[in-house]
């Protein structure tokens, strides 16, 4: 029998989850945490922010699939992890965060640095729980990473009061079974039901039109190989939603990119005159749909999730299968391949395809150079920076029409490898998600596309980096605005810009990044760009800031204004004359 | 929570039946999923059901606000609920209780006796102005007797909200989902 206190059985119970790293920052009511802390082998990382933390964790989840650890003390360090949780929350993405609580005894006094933590984020975790007695901490540590990693993934979140860290109790381990009977409602599904698999195989044989829609639940269930398995023996085009870039890799012909609102005219268009989308652990956001009552109104659906709720929430599937997409897309495989053995054929996708390259051909995701003397395209930074970044890049964003630019421009050719902030769109996501997954992957090339915006928002973490020997890049696309409001005001609003103007003169980037010890750089022109990049690629033990001074007029197309009709696309003014070709 | 509908139930009113891990914040966790997704409760009751560590919660819902089978799998991805089944009110017995303390005098006392006894209500307390009866029964007949009672003037009115059990004939056990339903639903399985 090992006696020991709550906090080591706390730091033993995580060790025992094979973490290996913990983002945090200490306080009074987590302190007794901190303590043992210092015999563990798990690497802590001492952030400059709480919210630091949080995406951090985040980021290394994305990269590694294990799941990103948050440790903070309670009251505003808990309220401070608020918007990482949600953010996770609405990327399913594994992660825990443990929060220190005023002692039981104080609990609903209003004590100091008391806040109901556990109420706060019930709408923002997949499950919460405030741990009354040391006895009871091994248990919730096991299930907080069984919620977060099974099933559809997600953020957990445990409280732990400061008398239950202090106290003493007998070590155990909960077995695998002991987790499950203790959690009688909690049996996700994960195999697919036959019928309905045979059902969409079918389905799939007769399509003429047929797309692959494929979003975020692919990566979670790791089934890129599946997928591509999948297109070989149907030859169906990809599409891949912003969380799912990565996937499938662009340099195949077959690779669509990126639909919806900001997404590839000729993606958003195929899947708007589709007779079949086979959606894969995607869940029709309305930043892919548009208005729901015109999107795709030709296609049958085949929707795969392992989230039951995702099923019939915005479009209603002919063929609903709740299941892990990996297991189901097996399958489905599995079926495909015996239809096809019996004799069954598809319809010549010929037709079909053609249009898709007509579309494609016609209507590229396209931007005009800038003319000499003026400023930067942001584009231009992004392609140089893909064409010079060492293989197997991991590539971070924050939001705002940087974070469209990063999909649209970037190749992905590997998954894992794109991190950002999707059905939340956390401005300030970049630079701790990057730190995470330099953490998570320390072999890896790492770099944070981010705006100016979201860049003061969370910029002190590059002390994080510097001080904690993490070192990462950031190309920051500098055009002095909100860009992505910006946009809106100038499209939809007249022109008339409200409060959207940063500044083109403040903060210095190069001063700021020179002051939390890393290497600064303004670029301006295009010659520079370049070599600025290798420079910073040449540059592994230390971050490196590329300021790039870019277009502020610069505008992301193509665009579907909010709340219409993907049929109603705005393609990039160089394209409108042909815009009718589009159909 | 909205209130709802003063005067009665609809006849399309759906109850779930809900069984949860009896823990601390449980009720919050139910009642505030229906928040955020924008979903109405009519009336909710709560008690610790035949399991040890179990409770039940017997929410009834309005149908209009979203569909049902939303809201269904939705409550499903609470960790602590354990079983959800759905009573359709033409196969379960529903039962609520009322308490009213009606403004009265002496001389028109026996009107409300009348209605009570009618009702087959019971007399709890009598004072020299007022009066309070309890009655216990379906909703719609608690409907019917606050209705004749409020002409009299209510002061006080209590209802606990409905608790509901399918009927013992066969069939009328109606789950929403099974396990092995296309649909996934992973919690259905009778204990
Ligand atoms: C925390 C937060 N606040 C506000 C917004 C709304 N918003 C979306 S994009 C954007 C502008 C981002 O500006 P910047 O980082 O400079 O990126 P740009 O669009 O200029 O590339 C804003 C304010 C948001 N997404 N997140
Ligand atoms: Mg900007």
């Amino acid at each position: 029998m090992t006696r020991m206190t709550g906090a080591q059985a706390l730091i033993k119970s995580l060790e025992m989850e094979n973490v290996d790293t913990i983002f945090g920052l200490p306080g009074g009511c987590i302190l007794p945490a901190y303590d043992p802390l210092l015999e563990s082998s798990i690497r802590h990382v001492l952030v400059r922010h709480e919210q630091g933390a949080g995406h951090m964790a985040e980021g290394y989840a994305h990269v590694t699939g294990r799941p990103g650890v948050a440790m903070v003390t309670s009251g505003p360090a808990a309220t401070n992890l608020v918007t990482p949780l949600m953010d996770a929350y609405m990327d399913s993405i594994p992660m825990v965060g443990i929060t220190g609580q005023v002692a039981t005894g104080a609990i609903g006094t209003d004590a100091f640095q008391e806040c109901d933590t556990v109420g706060i984020t019930r709408s923002c975790t997949k499950h919460n729980e405030l741990v009354m007695s040391a006895d009871d901490i091994p248990m919730a540590v096991r299930v907080a990473f069984h919620i977060a990693t099974t099933g559809r993934p997600g953020p957990t979140l445990i409280d732990v009061p400061k008398d239950v860290l202090e106290n003493e109790m007998t070590w155990y381990w909960p077995s695998d079974d002991e987790v499950k009977a203790s959690l009688p409602g909690y049996r996700p599904n994960t195999k697919g039901h036959p019928r309905m698999i045979k059902e969409a195989a079918k389905l799939i044989m007769q399509a003429e039109r047929p797309l692959l829609y494929v979003g975020g639940g692919m990566l979670k269930a790791r089934a890129a190989e599946v997928l591509r398995e999948l297109v070989d023996l149907t030859g169906i085009h990809v599409v891949t939603t912003l969380m799912a870039r990565g996937v499938f890799p662009d340099s195949d012909p077959l690779n669509l990119g990126m639909p919806g609102m900001h997404g590839n005219a000729y993606t958003t268009t195929a899947m708007q005159q589709s007779d079949l989308l086979i959606n894969l652990g995607a869940r029709f956001d309305d930043r892919i749909t548009g208005r729901v009552g015109s999107f795709a109104p030709h296609a049958k659906v085949i929707h795969v999730d392992i989230d039951p709720a995702e099923q019939g929430k915005v479009r209603k599937p002919d063929v609903p299968i709740v299941g892990d997409c990996r297991l189901v897309t097996e399958e489905l495989v599995k079926e495909i391949i015996a239809l096809q053995e019996g004799g069954v054929a598809q319809p010549d996708l010929g037709p079909w395809k053609s249009r898709i390259s007509g579309w494609r051909e016609q209507f590229p995701t396209t931007y005009e150079q800038s003319e000499p003397g003026n400023a930067l395209k942001p584009q231009f930074c992004l392609e140089q920076l893909r064409e010079l970044a060492p293989e197997g890049t991991i590539l971070t964003s924050g939001v705002g029409q940087h974070q469209m630019w990063s999909s649209l421009h970037w190749k992905f050719e590997e998954p894992y490898t794109w991190v950002n902030s999707g059905g939340l769109g956390t401005m300030g996501f970049s630079i701790p998600a990057a730190i995470g997954a330099k953490m998570g992957r320390p072999d890896r090339t790492v770099w944070a596309v981010d705006g100016d915006g979201c860049f003061q928002m969370t910029a002190q973490e590059l002390v994080t980096a510097t001080v904690e020997r993490i070192p990462i890049k950031v190309a920051l696309l500098n055009n002095s605005y909100l860009g992505m409001v910006r946009q809106w005001q100038e499209m939809f609003y007249d022109e008339r810009y409200s409060e959207v103007y940063l500044s083109t003169e403040y903060p210095d980037y190069v001063k700021w990044a020179e002051s939390m010890g890393c290497v600064g750089i303004r670029v301006e022109s295009p010659e520079e760009v370049a070599p600025a990049i290798e420079k910073a690629n040449s540059i592994n033990d230390r971050t490196v800031v590329i300021e790039f001074r870019t277009d502020s007029n610069e505008k992301v197309f193509p665009m579907v204004p909010a709340g219409r009709s993907n049929d109603d696309l705005l393609v990039h003014p160089t394209q409108t004359a042909i815009r009718d070709r589009l159909a | 929570m909205t209130a709802v509908n003063p005067k009665g139930s609809s006849l399309n009113h759906h109850i779930l039946s809900v069984l949860v891990q009896n823990r601390p914040g449980v009720l919050a966790r139910v009642a505030s999923l229906f928040a955020r997704r924008g979903y109405n409760i009519y009336s909710l009751a709560v008690a610790p059901a035949e399991d040890e560590g179990m409770s039940r919660i017997t929410i009834v819902v309005d149908v209009d606000t979203a569909p049902l089978e939303q809201i269904v799998k939705q409550l499903f991805k609470l960790i602590d609920v354990v079983k959800i089944s759905e009573l359709d009110p033409r196969r379960s017995v529903e039962r609520e209780l009322l308490l009213a303390t009606v403004r009265v005098d002496v001389e028109h006392r026996s009107q409300i006796v009348e209605l009570a006894t009618i009702f087959e209500a019971k007399m709890l307390a009598v004072g020299p102005d007022a009066m309070t009866v309890s009655l216990e029964g379906h909703p719609d007949k608690l409907d019917d007797f606050e209705e004749l009672l409020s002409d009299r003037g209510i002061v006080e009115l209590q209802r606990t909200g409905r608790v509901a059990l399918p009927k013992l004939d066969r069939g009328a056990h109606l789950r929403v989902n099974t396990p092995n339903s296309p649909r996934g639903n992973t919690k259905g399985t009778v204990r």
